[in-house]
């Protein structure tokens, strides 16, 4: 089990081929890897979006991070999950998020990684500011699903 | 000792500062840490508050060295 909260731009795809690699305990063991990467949109609320700002709550977001990940691995069969969150300064394009998770059948890795994934987004402390053609504006809430 | 507050995103700027002290005084809550740094705004509705970066109501007790922090609606991922 792993979180981090990155500052700087990263590629969801090699993270998660590194991570797997790195994981002795899942080879040969795992059947199903769910993966969901979240990534900046250039449209917001009917507006160009040029680039974003992510601010978090150092220590707070990490640790509410690793609580979602332990009570994940409580309420279903997971060999193993990995979340990956960007802060700082992105560009439209920029991976945002990677939430990864690893079980014998594919039934526990869905759903374990939609709950890390609604978790995350209403409850850890992540805010976004958007840079538009003129000025900037704070998003006030997430898209439902 | 004192009480440590935070504030973040478009709170931190409205308050025009990422943060506060406040004197440890028996029976506070975060409502009233609020009180003692906002300058009369009232709590508003949305805000969230956390106590030692956990989840919390308004009305949650505050001790001496806890770190309070005010922030508006979450929006990652």
């Amino acid at each position: 089990m792993r979180v981090e909260v990155r500052s700087q731009s990263f590629d969801p795809w090699a993270e998660l081929a590194r991570y797997q690699d790195e994981a002795s305990e899942l080879h040969g063991r795992f059947g199903a890897t769910a993966v969901f990467v979240g990534t900046m949109r250039d449209f917001n609320e009917g507006d160009v979006v040029h680039g974003m700002t992510l601010e978090h709550y150092p220590g707070m977001t990490e640790r509410y991070l690793e609580d979602i990940s332990r009570t994940a691995a409580e309420r279903w069969e997971l060999l193993d999950s990995l979340i990956v969150h960007r802060v700082g300064e992105l560009n439209p394009n920029d991976p945002i998020v990677l939430v990864a998770v690893w079980s014998a059948h594919r039934a526990d890795a869905f759903d374990a990684s939609r709950y890390l994934m609604e978790e995350l987004k209403s409850h850890a402390p992540f805010w976004k500011k958007e840079r538009l053609e003129q000025g900037s504006r704070w998003v006030e809430h997430n898209t439902p699903g | 000792m004192s009480i440590q507050v935070k504030f973040f995103a478009s709170l931190r700027e409205r308050m025009d500062r990422a943060g506060d002290e406040v004197a440890a005084e028996a029976g506070l809550t975060a409502s009233d840490v609020w009180a003692a740094v906002a300058d009369g705004v009232p709590l508003p509705a949305n805000v969230l508050v956390a106590v030692n970066q956990e989840y919390v109501n308004p009305d949650h007790a505050v001790d001496d060295g806890d770190e309070v922090a005010f922030f508006p609606p979450v929006t990652g991922g």
